[in-house]
């Protein structure tokens, strides 16, 4: 085989690759689309379930998953990027450093259900919470450091050694330099890490099973303290405890919280190219 | 000669993991103010790394092993207590290759100034001129200070390095071949402004090539495999080295 040939053969299957990677997004969005668009008006979108959750809007719901996922960045964001630029810029390679990396990876392991089981039995019980949002937003915030720090750690490294000596050479202590050159260069990289973590706990049924989520609760949560509907426990339940659900509402449900995954995205995105756009290297 | 060096280094010993080989054995060199020494030598020599040793930017690397002392008036740079911050503003550097801030020309030279503090616009606006006409830059850039400094020119931007430094008021510069990058014109460019600077400061430089450091040179020292092998006045030295080393390098037997 010339080497023009296997040439032509590798970037077909690469391209492939890439293609089929694409597919299945594309057909998931495509059919839930189809089967829910249907139930998507403006009652859905702002009244309370009536009747058993068959009828009405999913508000609760929304409101929950959108305070949630707040409470989740607001416990994760400053504890990840502040391990984040420990590990990166100060930790030596000590047994506690490497102690440290160790847990985060096996944080990162840890089945969803278990950080559930472990939100109930500590924020839950323990602390006296009591199944409500910031039990949920703390049980989904420890869910989501070991992304976060990971992807921001790997966002501080790459920024060049070079800016850090630039700035250590005129003048800059260690701290200036993380401030002013490393965390402004990271900063894409780290919002990155961020939204890939904030997407995942907004996804998830697991943690809040027990520590937040409401069954049925047909008002808006009043308090920290308050539980509250949230769109993927909404979703399980409504596909599989109510008798006689539409298949429209379900599918809308899960269109709704497609749509609200799936616009974290865009501003990340949007974000992102406004930092690039700003800082030029 | 009776006057004080500026910079004084007594039986400096470094290697970069405490068992290798050392990178600089035993240097004694003596630096004065107001002139131009130039440390020169074949590669693998140690001059990068003794010029970093002067403003300790070998701090940032771990594990090295240093004996000796190096003394900046007197006042060894190296004890206990001081101020590497202030050293370092003391001591500026400029690189190899340009490197400019991710940020706009004016923000690349302000950049020192303001993390010491200075927040007053029109002084920093002061700063910036100055700092500018002496690193030969300001006719060229003076309209363009809000630009990316990515956006300038490589001379321009190694110009701009030197300007950022001298935005400290800085009383030693160090030039770690600060013209390896750049076309003949910048280089003349840069190699003037260094000898008008040499009238305020203390320069130490490590040459682009020998014609660079006969030319410019005040003082020259010459780096073997780690040691120093001559120090003398740069005519004295490229015209009748006293080593036959120093002889055969320069004369290009050699290196």
């Amino acid at each position: 085989m010339s080497r023009q040939t296997s040439q032509k053969i590798a970037f077909a299957l690469l391209t492939a690759a890439a293609v089929v990677v694409v597919v299945p997004i594309v057909l998931v969005i495509i059919y839930i689309t189809i089967q829910g668009i249907g139930a998507i008006n403006w009652e859905f979108l702002t009244a309370m379930p009536r009747n058993g959750m068959r009828e009405g809007g999913i508000l609760p719901a929304i409101v929950g998953t959108v305070v949630l996922t707040f409470g989740t960045a607001i416990v994760s964001i400053p504890l990840a990027i502040g391990a984040a630029i420990y590990l990166a810029e100060y930790a030596r390679d000590t047994w506690l450093t490497r102690l440290i990396r160790l847990a985060i990876i096996n944080l990162a392991g840890i089945p969803s259900v278990v950080y559930g089981l472990f939100g109930l039995g500590f924020f839950v019980l323990f602390l006296h919470l009591g199944t409500s949002l910031i039990a949920g937003s703390l049980t989904l915030g420890l869910m989501t450091l070991p992304i976060v720090i990971s992807t921001a750690e790997e966002a501080i490294i790459s920024v060049p050694q070079s800016f850090r000596v630039v700035s250590i050479s005129l003048g800059g202590t260690r701290w200036q330099t993380i401030r002013h050159q490393v965390l402004p260069q990271a900063l894409p990289g780290i919002l990155t890490g961020i939204i890939l973590g904030l997407e995942r706990a907004a996804g998830e049924t697991a943690p809040i099973l027990f520590t937040v989520a409401a069954f049925y609760l047909p008002r808006l949560p009043r308090s920290p303290f308050d539980q509250s509907m949230a769109l993927p426990y909404h979703l399980y339940v409504i596909s599989t405890q109510v008798p006689g659900m539409s298949t429209e509402v379900q599918y809308g449900t899960a269109l709704v919280l497609l749509a609200l995954v799936l616009s974290m995205n865009v501003v990340a995105a949007i974000l992102r190219s406004r930092f690039r756009r700003k800082r030029r290297w | 000669m009776s006057l004080q060096p500026k910079i004084s280094i007594r039986g400096l010993t470094f290697s970069y993991d405490g068992a290798g080989r050392p990178v600089l054995t035993n240097i004694n060199l003596d630096i004065q103010s107001n002139e131009i020494t130039v440390l020169f030598g074949p590669s693998q020599g140690g001059k990068s790394t003794l010029l970093r040793l002067l403003n300790r930017l070998n701090d940032l690397i771990a594990g090295t092993k240093m004996t000796g002392q190096i003394l900046l008036d007197g006042q060894d740079i190296y004890a206990p207590g001081v101020n590497v911050v202030e050293l370092r503003r003391r001591v500026g550097m400029v690189f190899a290759l340009p490197i400019p801030l991710p940020a706009t020309v004016r923000e690349n030279v302000t950049y020192g100034p303001r993390l010491k503090g200075v927040r007053d616009r029109h002084h920093l606006e002061e700063i910036v001129e100055r700092s500018l006409r002496a690193a030969a830059l300001w006719d060229e850039v003076k309209d363009r200070l809000d630009e990316p400094a990515g956006a300038l020119s490589g001379g321009q931007q190694q110009r701009l390095c030197l300007a950022r430094v001298l935005a400290l008021e800085p009383e030693v510069i160090l030039l770690d071949n600060p013209t390896s990058g750049l076309d003949p014109i910048s280089t003349a460019k840069v190699e003037s402004s260094l000898q008008e600077l040499k009238k305020d400061y203390t320069i130490v430089m490590v040459p682009h090539s020998i014609q660079q450091a006969a030319r410019i040179a005040d003082k020259a020292a010459f780096l073997l495999m780690g040691e120093l092998v001559e120090h003398a006045p740069g005519g004295e030295l490229f015209t009748r080295p006293k080593d036959k080393r120093t002889e055969d390098y320069i004369t290009g037997r050699f290196g």
